[in-house]
Protein backbone atom coordinates (compact mmCIF):
# COMPACT_ATOMS: atom_id res chain seq x y z
CA UNK A 1 0.00 0.00 0.00
CA UNK A 2 1.26 3.42 -0.79
CA UNK A 3 1.03 5.03 2.60
CA UNK A 4 1.93 8.39 1.12
CA UNK A 5 -1.16 8.74 -0.99
CA UNK A 6 -3.47 6.49 0.95
CA UNK A 7 -3.51 8.47 4.17
CA UNK A 8 -7.18 9.23 4.26
CA UNK A 9 -8.73 10.67 7.42
CA UNK A 10 -10.06 7.25 8.49
CA UNK A 11 -6.52 5.92 8.72
CA UNK A 12 -5.34 8.87 10.70
CA UNK A 13 -8.29 8.36 13.05
CA UNK A 14 -7.21 4.79 13.69
CA UNK A 15 -3.67 5.88 14.49
CA UNK A 16 -4.99 8.61 16.74
CA UNK A 17 -6.94 6.00 18.66
CA UNK A 18 -3.77 3.92 19.01
CA UNK A 19 -2.04 6.98 20.49
CA UNK A 20 -5.02 7.66 22.72
CA UNK A 21 -5.20 4.20 24.24
CA UNK A 22 -1.43 3.84 24.53
CA UNK A 23 -0.80 7.16 26.21
CA UNK A 24 -3.92 6.75 28.36
CA UNK A 25 -2.47 3.62 29.91
CA UNK A 26 0.92 5.26 30.27
CA UNK A 27 -0.66 8.25 32.03
CA UNK A 28 -2.35 5.90 34.48
CA UNK A 29 0.97 4.18 35.15
CA UNK A 30 2.68 7.52 35.73
CA UNK A 31 -0.13 8.66 37.99
CA UNK A 32 0.34 5.57 40.17
CA UNK A 33 4.09 6.05 40.20
CA UNK A 34 3.93 9.67 41.36
CA UNK A 35 0.69 9.38 43.27
CA UNK A 36 -0.51 12.46 41.39
CA UNK A 37 -3.03 13.26 38.72
CA UNK A 38 -1.81 13.14 35.13
CA UNK A 39 -3.53 14.88 32.23
CA UNK A 40 -3.27 13.81 28.67
CA UNK A 41 -3.81 15.69 25.43
CA UNK A 42 -5.54 14.44 22.32
CA UNK A 43 -2.90 12.69 20.22
CA UNK A 44 -1.72 14.46 17.11
CA UNK A 45 -1.21 12.20 14.13
CA UNK A 46 0.74 13.78 11.35
CA UNK A 47 2.35 12.81 8.11
CA UNK A 48 5.50 14.87 8.37
CA UNK A 49 8.01 15.52 5.58
CA UNK A 50 11.56 15.09 6.88
CA UNK A 51 12.55 18.68 6.31
CA UNK A 52 9.69 19.83 8.55
CA UNK A 53 10.42 17.30 11.27
CA UNK A 54 12.28 19.91 13.28
CA UNK A 55 9.14 22.00 13.69
CA UNK A 56 7.11 19.01 14.82
CA UNK A 57 9.52 18.00 17.53
CA UNK A 58 9.77 21.46 19.00
CA UNK A 59 12.67 23.35 20.46
CA UNK A 60 15.60 22.32 18.29
CA UNK A 61 18.20 23.66 20.68
CA UNK A 62 16.62 22.20 23.80
CA UNK A 63 17.91 19.14 25.60
CA UNK A 64 15.66 16.18 26.17
CA UNK A 65 15.95 12.87 27.92
CA UNK A 66 14.61 10.12 25.72
CA UNK A 67 13.83 6.47 26.26
CA UNK A 68 13.79 4.50 23.07
CA UNK A 69 12.50 1.07 22.12
CA UNK A 70 12.67 -0.65 18.83
CA UNK A 71 9.43 -2.57 18.43
CA UNK A 72 9.62 -5.93 16.74
CA UNK A 73 6.91 -8.40 15.93
CA UNK A 74 3.75 -8.13 13.86
CA UNK A 75 3.78 -4.34 13.70
CA UNK A 76 7.34 -3.11 13.93
CA UNK A 77 8.25 0.47 14.58
CA UNK A 78 9.97 2.87 16.93
CA UNK A 79 8.76 4.21 20.23
CA UNK A 80 10.19 7.22 22.04
CA UNK A 81 9.28 8.81 25.33
CA UNK A 82 10.79 12.29 25.51
CA UNK A 83 10.87 14.75 28.33
CA UNK A 84 12.77 18.04 28.69
CA UNK A 85 15.98 17.42 30.67
CA UNK A 86 14.93 19.87 33.42
CA UNK A 87 11.54 18.19 33.68
CA UNK A 88 13.18 14.79 33.84
CA UNK A 89 15.34 16.04 36.72
CA UNK A 90 12.26 17.17 38.67
CA UNK A 91 10.50 13.89 37.99
CA UNK A 92 13.38 11.70 39.15
CA UNK A 93 14.08 13.94 42.15
CA UNK A 94 10.55 13.13 43.35
CA UNK A 95 10.97 9.42 42.77
CA UNK A 96 14.48 8.94 44.16
CA UNK A 97 14.17 11.64 46.80
CA UNK A 98 17.43 13.32 45.87
CA UNK A 99 17.05 17.05 45.08
CA UNK A 100 20.56 17.20 43.57
CA UNK A 101 19.73 15.17 40.47
CA UNK A 102 20.28 17.24 37.33
CA UNK A 103 20.19 15.65 33.90
CA UNK A 104 21.43 18.83 32.21
CA UNK A 105 24.90 18.24 33.67
CA UNK A 106 27.44 16.27 31.62
CA UNK A 107 27.79 13.61 34.30
CA UNK A 108 24.80 12.24 36.12
CA UNK A 109 24.98 9.51 38.73
CA UNK A 110 24.15 5.98 37.69
CA UNK A 111 21.29 5.71 40.15
CA UNK A 112 19.46 8.66 38.59
CA UNK A 113 20.02 7.38 35.05
CA UNK A 114 18.82 3.96 36.02
CA UNK A 115 15.70 5.44 37.67
CA UNK A 116 14.96 7.51 34.58
CA UNK A 117 15.44 4.50 32.35
CA UNK A 118 13.06 2.51 34.52
CA UNK A 119 10.39 5.23 34.52
CA UNK A 120 10.62 5.44 30.75
CA UNK A 121 10.43 1.69 30.58
CA UNK A 122 7.25 1.59 32.66
CA UNK A 123 5.60 4.38 30.69
CA UNK A 124 6.53 3.27 27.20
CA UNK A 125 5.90 -0.33 28.24
CA UNK A 126 2.33 0.47 29.29
CA UNK A 127 1.81 2.36 26.04
CA UNK A 128 3.00 -0.62 24.05
CA UNK A 129 1.06 -3.26 25.94
CA UNK A 130 -2.11 -1.21 25.49
CA UNK A 131 -1.30 -0.92 21.78
CA UNK A 132 -0.78 -4.66 21.60
CA UNK A 133 -4.01 -5.48 23.50
CA UNK A 134 -6.02 -3.06 21.39
CA UNK A 135 -4.85 -4.42 18.07
CA UNK A 136 -4.28 -8.04 19.07
CA UNK A 137 -0.85 -7.83 17.42
CA UNK A 138 2.20 -9.41 18.99
CA UNK A 139 4.82 -6.82 19.73
CA UNK A 140 8.22 -7.35 21.29
CA UNK A 141 10.07 -4.27 22.42
CA UNK A 142 13.87 -4.33 22.68
CA UNK A 143 15.34 -3.40 26.07
CA UNK A 144 15.09 0.37 26.59
CA UNK A 145 17.93 2.67 25.56
CA UNK A 146 18.43 6.08 27.11
CA UNK A 147 19.88 9.23 25.56
CA UNK A 148 20.06 12.82 26.75
CA UNK A 149 20.54 15.05 23.73
CA UNK A 150 18.92 17.19 21.04
CA UNK A 151 15.41 16.00 20.15
CA UNK A 152 16.03 15.90 16.40
CA UNK A 153 19.26 13.96 16.72
CA UNK A 154 17.42 11.37 18.80
CA UNK A 155 14.26 11.14 16.73
CA UNK A 156 16.11 10.85 13.44
CA UNK A 157 17.07 7.40 14.66
CA UNK A 158 13.49 6.32 14.17
CA UNK A 159 13.27 7.71 10.66
CA UNK A 160 15.64 5.29 8.96
CA UNK A 161 12.91 2.85 7.91
CA UNK A 162 10.88 5.68 6.48
CA UNK A 163 13.83 7.21 4.75
CA UNK A 164 14.35 4.08 2.69
CA UNK A 165 10.72 4.02 1.66
CA UNK A 166 9.84 7.66 1.20
CA UNK A 167 10.29 11.20 2.33
CA UNK A 168 7.70 11.51 5.04
CA UNK A 169 7.15 9.84 8.41
CA UNK A 170 3.99 9.13 10.32
CA UNK A 171 4.28 10.56 13.76
CA UNK A 172 1.81 9.80 16.53
CA UNK A 173 2.55 12.39 19.17
CA UNK A 174 0.81 12.39 22.56
CA UNK A 175 1.57 14.76 25.39
CA UNK A 176 1.01 13.97 29.06
CA UNK A 177 1.13 16.55 31.85
CA UNK A 178 1.41 16.42 35.57
CA UNK A 179 -1.70 18.03 37.10
CA UNK A 180 -0.75 21.00 39.21
CA UNK A 181 -2.65 23.38 41.44
CA UNK A 182 -2.96 27.08 40.59
CA UNK A 183 -2.59 26.39 36.87
CA UNK A 184 1.15 25.97 37.17
CA UNK A 185 2.48 23.78 34.38
CA UNK A 186 3.81 20.50 35.70
CA UNK A 187 6.22 18.11 34.03
CA UNK A 188 5.18 17.12 30.58
CA UNK A 189 6.39 14.34 28.39
CA UNK A 190 5.83 13.25 24.82
CA UNK A 191 5.31 9.83 23.35
CA UNK A 192 6.32 9.44 19.75
CA UNK A 193 5.25 6.29 17.98
CA UNK A 194 6.62 5.77 14.49
CA UNK A 195 5.18 2.63 12.92
CA UNK A 196 7.35 1.25 10.11
CA UNK A 197 5.83 1.84 6.67
CA UNK A 198 5.27 -1.89 6.20
CA UNK A 199 3.45 -2.33 9.48
CA UNK A 200 0.77 0.30 8.86
CA UNK A 201 -1.30 -2.14 6.86
CA UNK A 202 -1.03 -4.66 9.71
CA UNK A 203 -2.33 -2.12 12.18
CA UNK A 204 -5.27 -1.09 10.00
CA UNK A 205 -6.23 -4.66 9.16
CA UNK A 206 -6.06 -5.75 12.79
CA UNK A 207 -8.60 -3.07 13.66
CA UNK A 208 -10.93 -3.98 10.81
CA UNK A 209 -10.16 -0.97 8.64
CA UNK A 210 -10.08 -1.98 5.00
CA UNK A 211 -6.95 -1.00 3.18
CA UNK A 212 -7.49 0.24 -0.37
CA UNK A 213 -4.79 -0.99 -2.63
CA UNK B 1 22.63 42.16 6.73
CA UNK B 2 23.81 38.59 6.86
CA UNK B 3 21.28 35.83 7.08
CA UNK B 4 21.50 32.32 8.42
CA UNK B 5 20.16 29.81 5.94
CA UNK B 6 18.61 26.76 7.60
CA UNK B 7 18.85 23.37 6.01
CA UNK B 8 16.31 20.70 6.98
CA UNK B 9 16.85 16.97 7.18
CA UNK B 10 17.30 15.29 3.78
CA UNK B 11 17.93 18.61 2.06
CA UNK B 12 20.78 20.76 0.86
CA UNK B 13 21.19 24.46 0.28
CA UNK B 14 23.83 27.04 -0.54
CA UNK B 15 25.23 30.20 1.06
CA UNK B 16 27.50 33.00 -0.06
CA UNK B 17 29.35 35.31 2.35
CA UNK B 18 28.26 37.23 4.40
CA UNK B 19 25.41 34.76 4.87
CA UNK B 20 25.90 31.69 7.03
CA UNK B 21 24.36 28.27 6.75
CA UNK B 22 23.28 25.84 9.45
CA UNK B 23 21.57 22.55 10.15
CA UNK B 24 20.49 21.28 13.53
CA UNK B 25 20.02 17.97 15.25
CA UNK B 26 22.48 15.78 13.37
CA UNK B 27 22.32 12.35 14.97
CA UNK B 28 23.33 9.48 12.73
CA UNK B 29 22.84 11.85 9.80
CA UNK B 30 25.91 13.59 8.38
CA UNK B 31 26.30 17.28 7.56
CA UNK B 32 28.55 17.81 4.55
CA UNK B 33 29.93 21.25 3.74
CA UNK B 34 31.63 21.75 0.40
CA UNK B 35 33.15 25.19 0.02
CA UNK B 36 35.36 27.42 -2.09
CA UNK B 37 37.48 29.60 0.17
CA UNK B 38 38.29 32.06 -2.57
CA UNK B 39 34.83 32.78 -3.98
CA UNK B 40 33.33 32.28 -0.51
CA UNK B 41 30.45 30.11 -1.55
CA UNK B 42 29.45 26.85 0.04
CA UNK B 43 26.85 24.12 0.04
CA UNK B 44 25.55 22.21 3.06
CA UNK B 45 23.81 18.86 2.82
CA UNK B 46 22.06 17.02 5.67
CA UNK B 47 22.09 13.42 4.46
CA UNK B 48 20.37 10.46 6.13
CA UNK B 49 21.58 7.39 4.22
CA UNK B 50 24.80 6.34 2.47
CA UNK B 51 23.69 5.35 -1.01
CA UNK B 52 20.71 5.93 -3.28
CA UNK B 53 20.68 2.23 -4.23
CA UNK B 54 19.11 1.67 -0.79
CA UNK B 55 15.94 3.40 -1.96
CA UNK B 56 12.82 1.28 -2.22
CA UNK B 57 10.94 3.81 -4.32
CA UNK B 58 11.33 4.77 -7.96
CA UNK B 59 11.47 8.48 -7.47
CA UNK B 60 14.04 9.44 -4.89
CA UNK B 61 14.76 12.61 -3.03
CA UNK B 62 18.37 12.97 -4.07
CA UNK B 63 19.38 15.16 -1.14
CA UNK B 64 18.71 12.28 1.25
CA UNK B 65 21.61 10.11 0.12
CA UNK B 66 25.30 10.90 0.39
CA UNK B 67 26.12 9.96 -3.21
CA UNK B 68 23.34 11.88 -4.98
CA UNK B 69 23.44 14.86 -2.60
CA UNK B 70 27.17 15.38 -3.15
CA UNK B 71 26.86 14.99 -6.93
CA UNK B 72 24.01 17.52 -7.15
CA UNK B 73 25.67 19.95 -4.80
CA UNK B 74 28.86 19.90 -6.87
CA UNK B 75 26.96 20.61 -10.07
CA UNK B 76 25.29 23.64 -8.47
CA UNK B 77 28.50 24.96 -6.89
CA UNK B 78 30.38 24.79 -10.19
CA UNK B 79 27.48 26.52 -11.93
CA UNK B 80 27.71 29.31 -9.35
CA UNK B 81 31.35 29.92 -10.15
CA UNK B 82 33.23 27.71 -7.69
CA UNK B 83 36.46 26.27 -8.98
CA UNK B 84 36.66 22.47 -8.90
CA UNK B 85 40.32 22.68 -7.85
CA UNK B 86 39.62 24.86 -4.84
CA UNK B 87 36.74 22.87 -3.36
CA UNK B 88 37.28 21.48 0.10
CA UNK B 89 34.99 19.80 2.56
CA UNK B 90 34.22 19.65 6.26
CA UNK B 91 31.94 17.01 7.70
CA UNK B 92 30.19 16.42 11.03
CA UNK B 93 27.72 13.92 12.46
CA UNK B 94 27.40 10.18 12.03
CA UNK B 95 26.90 9.49 15.71
CA UNK B 96 25.45 6.39 17.28
CA UNK B 97 22.76 7.79 19.53
CA UNK B 98 21.82 4.57 21.27
CA UNK B 99 23.75 1.50 22.31
CA UNK B 100 22.32 -1.95 22.34
CA UNK B 101 23.68 -5.29 23.33
CA UNK B 102 23.04 -6.72 19.89
CA UNK B 103 24.85 -4.89 17.14
CA UNK B 104 22.23 -4.64 14.44
CA UNK B 105 23.62 -3.47 11.12
CA UNK B 106 20.92 -0.82 10.92
CA UNK B 107 22.00 0.61 14.25
CA UNK B 108 25.40 1.33 12.73
CA UNK B 109 23.94 3.73 10.20
CA UNK B 110 26.01 6.66 11.57
CA UNK B 111 29.44 5.13 10.92
CA UNK B 112 28.21 3.78 7.57
CA UNK B 113 27.13 7.28 6.54
CA UNK B 114 30.55 8.67 7.43
CA UNK B 115 32.37 5.95 5.48
CA UNK B 116 30.20 6.60 2.44
CA UNK B 117 30.72 10.38 2.59
CA UNK B 118 34.52 9.95 2.82
CA UNK B 119 34.52 7.56 -0.11
CA UNK B 120 32.37 9.77 -2.32
CA UNK B 121 34.29 12.97 -1.57
CA UNK B 122 37.52 11.13 -2.29
CA UNK B 123 36.05 9.96 -5.59
CA UNK B 124 35.53 13.59 -6.63
CA UNK B 125 38.98 14.56 -5.37
CA UNK B 126 37.63 16.82 -2.63
CA UNK B 127 39.79 16.89 0.45
CA UNK B 128 38.19 16.76 3.89
CA UNK B 129 40.09 19.36 5.90
CA UNK B 130 38.05 19.09 9.07
CA UNK B 131 35.76 16.53 10.62
CA UNK B 132 33.93 15.85 13.84
CA UNK B 133 32.26 12.48 13.45
CA UNK B 134 31.14 9.44 15.41
CA UNK B 135 30.63 9.39 19.15
CA UNK B 136 27.18 9.23 20.65
CA UNK B 137 26.04 12.82 20.78
CA UNK B 138 23.92 14.99 18.54
CA UNK B 139 25.37 18.03 16.78
CA UNK B 140 24.13 21.37 15.47
CA UNK B 141 26.47 22.92 12.94
CA UNK B 142 26.89 26.36 11.38
CA UNK B 143 29.30 27.26 8.62
CA UNK B 144 30.54 30.74 7.79
CA UNK B 145 31.76 30.90 4.17
CA UNK B 146 33.59 34.19 4.78
CA UNK B 147 35.97 32.56 7.29
CA UNK B 148 35.47 28.86 6.37
CA UNK B 149 34.94 28.14 10.06
CA UNK B 150 32.53 25.40 11.05
CA UNK B 151 30.98 25.82 14.47
CA UNK B 152 29.80 22.60 16.10
CA UNK B 153 27.49 22.68 19.07
CA UNK B 154 26.83 19.66 21.27
CA UNK B 155 24.81 19.21 24.42
CA UNK B 156 27.54 17.95 26.71
CA UNK B 157 30.79 19.00 25.10
CA UNK B 158 29.98 22.64 24.45
CA UNK B 159 30.90 24.39 21.23
CA UNK B 160 33.96 23.89 19.12
CA UNK B 161 35.27 25.29 15.86
CA UNK B 162 36.75 23.46 12.93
Amino acid sequence: MSYLKGMEPKYLDVLQEVGNIGAGHAATAMSKLLNKGIDMKVPAVKVVPFKEMNDSVGDEEGVVAAIYFRIQGEASGHMFFMIQAEEASKLIQQIVGDPMIDFTLPTVNEMALSALSEVGNILAGSYLSAFSDFTGLHLQPTPPALAIDMPMAILSYGLMEFSEAGDVAILINTEINEKMENDVMGSKGHFFLLPDPDSLEQIFTSLGVKVNE
Amino acid sequence: MSRVIKVGMAHFDFAKAPDKIRTSGLGSCVGIIIFDEWSKICGLAHIMLPESVMARTNTIQRAKYADTAIADMLTELLKDGASPYRLKAKIAGGAQMFHFGCSNERMRIGPRNVEAVRKILNHYGIKIIGEDVGGNNGRTIEFDPSTSILEIRTVNQGTKEL
